[in-house]
C-alpha cells in the first residue's frame, strides 16, 4: 500500500461504501466476546449465507458500553430506524436475520433495547472519548478515516504551530483523566520547553482499578484515536517516538493496537515524513505485567525501561526527566482519546461542556448493585443521581442506594445525601474522594462499608510495590486493624490510631498509591461513622456482611427437625436427629449461609 | 546560586543542592535513614520529610533539589510526628533484639529510635520468619532485620555492577535477596562486602571468624602468627574514637602482641613482594613481549572473582602474582618456618584485612595451599579485629607503639600505599621503572593515579616509551575500561592500555567492605591520606629497596619470577559460572 498524500486521505474520508447496504454491527470488545459475541457473530454469518444475503455488511465493532446486555448487535436497514439489540445469543441472531433483515420487521420484546437515530446513548450522555466505540470496525483504518480520522493531525501539521495546539488545549481546559486532573496543556508545555535531543510521548494504558475498564474499551474500540493523539503530542512537544505501556492482560487491546499501528504505518500516518509534512513519528508497545503501581508515572517508566516497577521521588517530573532520562509526556488513554476531537472542533467547543473547573466529558465504568452496569460518558457536572437513576436504570432489584465508591482504591465513598452533587474534580475531592480513572461501584443497603473498604485496602496492600515504609508497613497495619474490627475485635482506641496512621501514610508515602491507600478508610469514617462505630463498639454489622459479627441460629419453636440444614452444612456444624430440634455449633460454623437458604420453615435466624 | 529560606533563615546554595544538604546551612541536620551520601537518594524510608510553604504535601529532603525562592519548613509538630510514626512502623516489623545484634552501637535505626525517644511501638508486631544466608563464609544476610532501605541492592547493582542482590516479592513481602532467589554462594556475588558496609542495620554483616582465632590463640601447640593489611592501620582508630586516617601501625602491633600472637608480620611486606613479582611480570610483557597486555593487577579478590565470572576474556591479562596476604602466608609457612625451625603444620596464620572477600580468597584455588597447608588459616576484617581488642579489654588508645617481627615485617612506602586506589599502580611503577631502566626514579610520586575519581588515566614515559596506565575502583567503573581494551583488541594494533589497576571497593581497600562503618568519600580520602603520610616518612619508598625482601630472594626465592617464586607466589584463574545452579 502506498503512503497517503493529503489528497488521497481526503478521498478516503469521502468514501462511504456502507451507506446503502444493510449493516449488522456486533459488539466484540473483550466483554462482548466473553458474553458470547463470537457465537452470535458466527450465527449471523451462517444465517446470512443460508439466505444467500451476501450483500449484507457484517462488522465487528468495539464495546458500545451496555455491559448488562452483552452481546449487543446493531442492525441498520436503509430506510428503517436503526435498532440496537441486547443479549443476542445464536437463536436471537438467527431471528434477527429472518425477521428484521429478511422480513423487514424488527424484533420486539426484551432483546430490542433501543431504536432510532441516536441509539448509542441516551440524552444525558455525550460521546467524545467513546465516539467511535461500537460504531467503527477498530481493525479497519478506513472506517476510522471515514469518521474524520487523522483530520486533527493533518490540521495540526499543516495549519497549526506547536503553540497553536497548546493554545487550543489550554482553551479546552482538558485535564488529565488518569487521576490527578493536571491540566494537559501545561504538562505538554513543560516537555515542549525542556531542551533535549530526544523526547518521548508515553500512553499510560496500565489501567488497574478494580471495576474500571474504560481504557481497555477505548483501545479495543478506537485504537487509531490514541495513535493520532500521540502523534499530535509528538508534533507539539518535539518528540518523534511514542510508547504505549499496556498491561499484558489486555490481549485484545494489544492486538488491535498492533493492527492499527501497522495500518497507520502502511498509510504513512505514522513513520517518516507524515503526509509529506516532514514530521516523523513512530509508536512502539511495551508490556506491563499487571502491577497496579505501574500506573504511577515513575514506576511505569521504570517498568517500560525493563527495571522493577518501583516509583522514584518526584521532582524531577517525567515532563523534564522521563523515559531513558529524557523529557516525556505521559498521558492516559482517555486523555489522549479527547485530543483529536478537541483539535477538530476547537478548544472553545470542548470548554463549553462541563463545569467551571472541569471541562469536557468523563467516561465512567459503573458497576456494582446497578441495574444497567456499563460504560457511560457524561459531561462533567452530571449528578450522581442522573448517572445512577437516569442513565443506569437505578439500583439492582429496586433496593435502596447506600453509597457510590469513586476513584477505585484511591477514592472514597459518596453517601446518599450527595446524590445531587455534580461530578467534577473539586466536588469529589471536597467529599474526600477523587474522580480517579473513572470507576464507580454502586453499593446498596446490603453492603457493609467496613467490608467494602476492607476490600479496597486489601487491594492496595497487595499492590504496594513495597519500596517505602509508610505504604509497605502502614498499609498492612491499617488493613489488619480494619480486619480485626470486622471480626469484632476492634477497640475504641483503634479509631484515633487509624486516623493518625492514615495521615502519616498520606504525608510520607513516596507515591500516589501509598498516599491514597487510606482514603477509603477516612471517607468511611467521615460519611459512615455510625455504621463504622457499630462494628467497633456494639460488635454489630448492620448490613450483616461481616462474618465475624453475624451468627446463624436455629429458632427452636420453628424447627421441625427436617435435617435439611444439617445435610447442606459443609462443615457438619449442625447437630440434631430427625424430627428433633437442631442446633448450630457456633465454633464450627463458617457462616456460609447454606442453612438459611436450605430451611423451608424460616427457622434459621441470621443476626 | 539558589536563594531560599529554611525555617525563615535565608540560605544560598549552589544549584542542584538537595534540601537535606541546604539545611546544614541553617544548622539543621534532618534525620535520615535510607539515605547514604554514596548513593542516589531513593526516598524509601520516609523519615526525612519536610514541608514547603504553599503546599500541604510533605516531600523528601534527601531527594528534592532546592528551587529559587523556596520556603522550607524542616520541623514542626506535624512533621516530627509523621517521622516518629514512620519510625514506629519500621520498628513494628523489626526484631528489635539490639543486644544480640552485630550492629549494636553502630545501627542507624537504633540511633534514630534513641533520638526520637521511642519507648513503645503502638502497632501490632509482625516479624518476617526468614532464614539467615551464611553460604559464602564471607558475608551473612539476615533478611529478618532488613528495613528495605535498598542501599545494598543499589550498591550491588549500580555501584558494583554485580546484580547479586535484588528485591523480590511485593507489598510487605518485598525482601532483599540474592538474585533469582539463589543463596549468596550460588549467586554472582563477589564478596566485596559493600552491601554490609552500607547496610544501616544488622541485616548484612561479615561472617564472624573471631572464635577460630581465640581458639587458636588458646592452643599452646600452635604458633599463631598475624599480619596486618595496609588499610587497617588508618581505619581501626575510628573504632576507638580517633579521627579517620590516623596512622596507628605501632598500636596495632602492640595490640596483636597483647592478644597473644607469637609472630607479628605486616601485609605491607607481602605487598612489596607482590610488587617485585608483578613489576618483573610487566617487564616481561612490556619489554620482552612475553604475555598479554595490558597487565591487570589481581590483588583484589573481589575483582578476580568478578573477572572470572563476568570478564573471563581477560584471564590472560591478569597478573598471576598472588595478593600480598597470600604471599606472606606462604612465606610464613615455608621460609619463616624453616628459618625459625618451626613445624609449618603448627603455624596458624591470621590475616587482618579491610575486606570480606579475603575470607573467600584463602581457599579460592589450589595455589592458596602452596606451602602444603592452607597458607592463611583465618582472615579477619577490621571490625572483627576491633571487637577482639575490645573484648580482651585492651585499652587501645593507651597502648605504646610496638614493632613487627623481622624477616616478614619490614615494609617500604610502596607497600603501604597498596591500601588506597592507585597505590598498587604507583608502587608497581616505581619498581617497574627500575626493572626496565636499571635506574632509580628521582621523584617516586605518581600523583595522577591518586584520588577518588572513578577512572584515572596517565601516560608515563619509561626509557623513551610511553606506558599508558589506568586505575579503576568500585566495580561499575570497570566495564568502560574493559570495553576500551576489547575494542582496541578487536581492531588490532597497540593495546589501549599497558597496565591497569582495579580495586572493587570505592577508594580501594581503605573503603573495603570489612572496614569500620560509616565510610564516606571524606573518610576514604582521610584514610588514604594517612597511608600517603606513611609512605612519605618511610626510609625506603620502593619495594625493591626493602632489605628483607632482598634477603628473602637471596636466601630462598632466587629472583623474581624464578621457579621457586612461581611455585609459591603465583596463582591461576579460570572461568567461573555466575550462578552455580
Amino acid at each position: 500500500m502506498a503512503k497517503l498524500t493529503r489528497e488521497a486521505l481526503e478521498n478516503l474520508r469521502k468514501e462511504n461504501v456502507h451507506e446503502e447496504a444493510i449493516t449488522i454491527m456486533v459488539g466484540m470488545g473483550s466483554c462482548g466476546i466473553a458474553a458470547g459475541a463470537k457465537d452470535a457473530y458466527d450465527a449471523f454469518v451462517e444465517e446470512l449465507a443460508k439466505a444467500g444475503l451476501d450483500d449484507v455488511v457484517i462488522k465487528k465493532t468495539g464495546c458500545i458500553g451496555l455491559c448488562y446486555s452483552e452481546p449487543n448487535a446493531e442492525v441498520a436497514v436503509p430506510g428503517m430506524p436503526r435498532v440496537l439489540y441486547g443479549n443476542v445469543d445464536c437463536a436471537v441472531a438467527r431471528d434477527i436475520v429472518k425477521k428484521h433483515i429478511i422480513g423487514k420487521t424488527p424484533l420486539e420484546g426484551p432483546n430490542a433495547l433501543r431504536s432510532g437515530e441516536n441509539i448509542e446513548i441516551d440524552e444525558k450522555q455525550q460521546r467524545i472519548v467513546l465516539r467511535n466505540c461500537g460504531v467503527i470496525d477498530p481493525e479497519n483504518i478506513d472506517d476510522y478515516i471515514r469518521r474524520e480520522g487523522y483530520c486533527a493531525i493533518e490540521k495540526a501539521l499543516f495549519e497549526m504551530s506547536a503553540d497553536d495546539v497548546l493554545g487550543e488545549l489550554k482553551t479546552s481546559g482538558l485535564r488529565g483523566r488518569g487521576g490527578a486532573g493536571f491540566p494537559t496543556w501545561l504538562k505538554w508545555s513543560f516537555t515542549k520547553e525542556a531542551s533535549s535531543d530526544e523526547k518521548y510521548i508515553v500512553c499510560n494504558a496500565d489501567e488497574g482499578d478494580p471495576g474500571a475498564y474504560m481504557d481497555r474499551s477505548t483501545l479495543e474500540g478506537d485504537p487509531h484515536a490514541i495513535l493520532e493523539a500521540m502523534a499530535i503530542a509528538g508534533y507539539t512537544v518535539g518528540a518523534s517516538t511514542g510508547v504505549i505501556y499496556i498491561r499484558i492482560e489486555y490481549p485484545l487491546a494489544i492486538k488491535r493496537l498492533e493492527i492499527a499501528i501497522e495500518q497507520a504505518k502502511e498509510y504513512g500516518l505514522l513513520g517518516k515524513d507524515i503526509l509529506g509534512s516532514g514530521f516523523d513519528f513512530d509508536i512502539e508497545i511495551r508490556f506491563g505485567a499487571g502491577a497496579f503501581v505501574c500506573g504511577e508515572e515513575t514506576a511505569l517508566l521504570a517498568s517500560a525501561e525493563g527495571e522493577r516497577g518501583m516509583p522514584v521521588p518526584r521532582p524531577p517530573f517525567p515532563a523534564v526527566k522521563g523515559l531513558w532520562g529524557k523529557p516525556t509526556v505521559i498521558n492516559n488513554v482517555e486523555t489522549l482519546a479527547s485530543i483529536a476531537t478537541i483539535l477538530r472542533n476547537g478548544g472553545e467547543w470542548f470548554g463549553s461542556i462541563g463545569t467551571e473547573t472541569s471541562k469536557g466529558t468523563k467516561v465512567f465504568a459503573v458497576t456494582g448493585k446497578i441495574a444497567h452496569s456499563g460504560l457511560i460518558e457524561v459531561p462533567m457536572g452530571t449528578t450522581f443521581r442522573d448517572v445512577i437513576y437516569t442513565i443506569c436504570g437505578g439500583i439492582l432489584g429496586g433496593k435502596e442506594f447506600k453509597a457510590i465508591q469513586t476513584g477505585g482504591p484511591s477514592g472514597g465513598l459518596i453517601p446518599a445525601d450527595q446524590l445531587d452533587t455534580p461530578i467534577d474534580y473539586e466536588n469529589l475531592q471536597a467529599l474526600g474522594s477523587i474522580v480517579g480513572s473513572g470507576g464507580m461501584i454502586v453499593l446498596d443497603e446490603d453492603d457493609c462499608v467496613v467490608d467494602v473498604i476492607k476490600f479496597y485496602l486489601e487491594f492496595s496492600v497487595d499492590e504496594s510495590c513495597g519500596k517505602c515504609s509508610p505504604c509497605r508497613i502502614g498499609g498492612r497495619t491499617l488493613y489488619n486493624m480494619l480486619r480485626r474490627i470486622s471480626q469484632g475485635a476492634g477497640k475504641l482506641e483503634d479509631i484515633p490510631k487509624m486516623k493518625e496512621l492514615s495521615h502519616t501514610m498520606q504525608k510520607a508515602s513516596l507515591c500516589g498509591l501509598g498516599q491514597t491507600t487510606p482514603n477509603p478508610v477516612l471517607s468511611a469514617l467521615r460519611h459512615f461513622e455510625e455504621e463504622f462505630m457499630a462494628h467497633v463498639v456494639d460488635k454489630h454489622c448492620p448490613a450483616k456482611k461481616c462474618k465475624g459479627l453475624v451468627s446463624y441460629r436455629i429458632i427452636p419453636e420453628k424447627c421441625i427437625g427436617c435435617t435439611l440444614c444439617a445435610q447442606k452444612c459443609p462443615v457438619d456444624a449442625i447437630a440434631g436427629k430427625p424430627r428433633e430440634k437442631h442446633v448450630i455449633d457456633q465454633e464450627k460454623c463458617i457462616k456460609c449461609g447454606e442453612c438459611l437458604k436450605a430451611c423451608k420453615f424460616g427457622a434459621v435466624k441470621y443476626e | 546560586m539558589i536563594s531560599l529560606e529554611i525555617n525563615d533563615k535565608k540560605v544560598e546554595v549552589p544549584e542542584g543542592t538537595t534540601i537535606l544538604d541546604a539545611a546544614r546551612e541553617a544548622y539543621i541536620k534532618i534525620p535520615t535513614l535510607c539515605y547514604c551520601p554514596d548513593l542516589p537518594a531513593s526516598g524509601a524510608c520516609g523519615i526525612c520529610v519536610v514541608k514547603v510553604s504553599g503546599s500541604n504535601k510533605m516531600i523528601r529532603a534527601c531527594a528534592t533539589t532546592v528551587e529559587e525562592g523556596m520556603k522550607v519548613i524542616t520541623h514542626d509538630p506535624e512533621i516530627v510526628n509523621v517521622r516518629r510514626n514512620v519510625l514506629e512502623l519500621i520498628l513494628s516489623t523489626h526484631p528489635n533484639d539490639c543486644l544480640q545484634c552485630p550492629r549494636n552501637g553502630s545501627c542507624e535505626l537504633q540511633t534514630l529510635a534513641e533520638e526520637f525517644g521511642i519507648r513503645e511501638v503502638p502497632y501490632e508486631r509482625r516479624l518476617r520468619d526468614l532464614p539467615c544466608d551464611d553460604s559464602t563464609g564471607s558475608i551473612v544476610l539476615n533478611p529478618e532485620k532488613c528495613i528495605n532501605c535498598g542501599r545494598c541492592v543499589t550498591v550491588c547493582q549500580d555501584m558494583q555492577n554485580v546484580y547479586a542482590l535484588e528485591f523480590l516479592g511485593r507489598g510487605e513481602d518485598v525482601r532483599m535477596a540474592p538474585a533469582a532467589d539463589a543463596n549468596l554462594q550460588e549467586s554472582p556475588c563477589i564478596k566485596c562486602g559493600q552491601c554490609a558496609a552500607h547496610c544501616p542495620v544488622g541485616a548484612i554483616y561479615e561472617h564472624d571468624d573471631t572464635k577460630k582465632v581465640w581458639d587458636a590463640l588458646a592452643d599452646e601447640t600452635l604458633h599463631t602468627v598475624v599480619q596486618i593489611a595496609p588499610a587497617v592501620r588508618v581505619a581501626i582508630g575510628e573504632e576507638f574514637g580517633y579521627e579517620p586516617g590516623t596512622l596507628l601501625t605501632g598500636k596495632v602491633y602492640t595490640a596483636v602482641r597483647e592478644l597473644g600472637f607469637k609472630g607479628i608480620f605486616d601485609t605491607n611486606f607481602g605487598a612489596d613482594l607482590t610488587i617485585n613479582e608483578e613489576a618483573y611480570e610487566f617487564f616481561e610483557r612490556f619489554v620482552n613481549g612475553k604475555g598479554a597486555l595490558p597487565l591487570i593487577t589481581s590483588c583484589c579478590p573481589s575483582w578476580t572473582d568478578y573477572m572470572e565470572k563476568f570478564a573471563p576474556d581477560f584471564i590472560d591479562n591478569f597478573s598471576t602474582a598472588k595478593s600480598p596476604h597470600e604471599m606472606l602466608g606462604v612465606m610464613a609457612k615455608t621460609y619463616y618456618a624453616k628459618k625459625m625451625g618451626i613445624d609449618p603444620s603448627k603455624i596458624f596464620m591470621v590475616s587482618i584485612m579491610p575486606c570480606t572477600a579475603k575470607k573467600y580468597e584463602i581457599t579460592r584455588a589450589d595455589e592458596m595451599f602452596a606451602s602444603g597447608y592452607q597458607d592463611i588459616d583465618v582472615s579477619l576484617t577490621t571490625r572483627e579485629f576491633a571487637r577482639m581488642i575490645k573484648s580482651a579489654g585492651i585499652d587501645f588508645p593507651a597502648l605504646p607503639d610496638g614493632e613487627a617481627d623481622s624477616i616478614l615485617g619490614e615494609y617500604s612506602g610502596a607497600g603501604t600505599i597498596f591500601g588506597a586506589t592507585g597505590g598498587v599502580m604507583e608502587a608497581a611503577l616505581r619498581t617497574a621503572y627500575f626493572a626496565i631502566t636499571k635506574k632509580e626514579l628521582e621523584d617516586v610520586n605518581f600523583t595522577a593515579v591518586r584520588g577518588l575519581e572513578g577512572v584515572k588515566e596517565a601516560t608515563i614515559s619509561i626509557d623513551g616509551k610511553d606506558v599508558r596506565v589506568a586505575v579503576a575502583h568500585w566495580m561499575s567503573n570497570i566495564e568502560t575500561v574493559l570495553d576500551r581494551i576489547r575494542k582496541r583488541r578487536d581492531e588490532g594494533g597497540e593495546p589501549y592500555y599497558h597496565f591497569i589497576e582495579v580495586m572493587a571497593c570505592r577508594g580501594g581497600c581503605v573503603g573495603g567492605g570489612g572496614q569500620p562503618y560509616g565510610a564516606t568519600d571524606e573518610i576514604r580520602t582521610k584514610r588514604a591520606a594517612g597511608l600517603y603520610r606513611d609512605d612519605e616518612k618511610s626510609t625506603f619508598r620502593c619495594s625493591h629497596h626493602n632489605t628483607s625482601i632482598i634477603t628473602l630472594y637471596k636466601e630462598f626465592l632466587d629472583k623474581p619470577l624464578s621457579k621457586t617464586a612461581h611455585k609459591y607466589l603465583h596463582t591461576a584463574y579460570k572461568e567461573r559460572r555466575q550462578y552455580l545452579h
